[in-house]
């Protein structure tokens, strides 16, 4: 059963994405969105703990993103960038969805 | 509330701030200045046009202050006072040119 | 003029997930018209809102980060941003957008807004002030 974590405070701030990673299985996928979206700047310490999630794919939502003045030379690797369509892409794809609010 | 423009309505709030800044243009300018007791000339439009560029650039409606100081760089102390914007504005020019303008009340004008 | 206090605003927030930094700005203007000595502090998730670059289109909000380099002409000439807090999340002073005020003691030059201090100097700014207001 593949879940999709939704996070969207910042990493920073709260602690839903620690304990989200703490949470997420392989097959997973975890979408950043609002707030949440900060995790992937490259340097930033929450990155560390983004990278070191194994077998889970991790998006974030374009939108939060540009509106964060977070380009992709900003961001680490491995991260899948999706617009709303892809939000709901990704709902479909997985069979129910968390929020770590 | 709205004003009426070549039979076209646009609404207002109750201070006669248009709602929505797209649908400003210079023929509403004339509409509101009208119902300010405004006569439209050269030098108003200087100001209005100004205040149309400030927020441009910024995203609000600089305070009186603000505009006074910035019309003094760009056009002179003959025009960069208070003394010369209240008469072509009596209401206030921050607010009163704003309206006319189509911006939102200035933050911080009461 | 001895009636003048030290304002100090401390911004702790991200700009687009609460209202706070917006609402922060907005005192900032309002206080502006009182003609006290006003700096910003920017610290935590705060320093988020000076991170260059928005486009707010596709999020439907108004994109008010044009109105913080408008600051300068409100007379606000201090702006500290903490080091610890920009290193933590991977930024750098390069990464902030550019904030000016004109110097009117040294013939109207154009000069930089943005400190760059650590959280130790952040500590005696807050304790040197005379009203802090928090967002």
């Amino acid at each position: 059963m593949a879940l999709l974590h939704t996070v969207n405070k910042s990493p920073y701030q709260c602690t839903s994405l620690q304990s989200c990673l703490q949470h997420v299985r392989a097959g997973d996928t975890l979408l950043l969105i609002e707030d949440g979206v900060y995790a992937v700047l490259k340097g930033g310490k929450a990155a560390e703990a983004l990278s070191a999630a194994n077998g889970v794919k991790v998006a974030a939502l374009s939108a939060d993103l540009k509106a964060r003045g977070i380009g992709a030379e900003k961001m680490i690797d491995g991260i899948e960038v999706v617009d709303y369509g892809g939000f709901v892409d990704l709902v479909e794809q997985t069979d129910k969805t968390q929020a770590w609010l | 509330m709205a004003y009426e423009v070549n039979g076209k309505t646009v609404e207002h709030d109750e201070e006669g701030y248009i709602t929505n800044l797209s649908e400003w243009s210079k023929e509403l300018a004339e509409v509101i200045a009208k119902a300010e007791n405004i006569d439209m000339t050269e030098e108003h439009w200087e100001v209005v046009n100004f205040l149309r560029e400030y927020y441009d650039e910024y995203q609000i409606a600089p305070a009186i202050r603000v505009l006074v100081k910035a019309m003094k760089k760009k056009f002179g102390p003959e025009k960069g006072n208070n003394k010369y914007l209240y008469e072509l504005f009596p209401y206030g020019p921050a607010k009163q040119a704003c309206k006319i303008a189509g911006l939102p009340k200035p933050t911080g004008c009461v | 003029m001895s009636d003048v206090k030290k304002f100090l605003y401390v911004n702790r927030k991200a700009p687009h997930g609460t209202i706070y930094a917006w609402e922060s700005l907005e005192v900032v203007l309002i206080g502006a018209a009182f003609e006290q000595d006003v700096a910003l502090a920017f610290v935590d998730d705060g320093v988020f809102q000076l991170v260059k670059g928005w486009d707010t289109g596709e999020l439907g909000v108004k994109n008010f980060q044009p109105s913080f380099t408008a600051l300068g002409d409100y007379d606000v000439q201090k702006v500290y941003v903490e080091r610890e807090a920009l290193e933590e999340r991977g930024l750098t002073e390069g990464d902030l957008i550019e904030m000016t005020y004109e110097d009117e003691d040294d013939d109207w030059a154009e000069k930089s807004s943005i400190r760059i201090v650590s959280r130790e100097e952040m500590a005696a700014i807050m304790a040197d002030s005379d009203v802090i207001l928090s967002f």
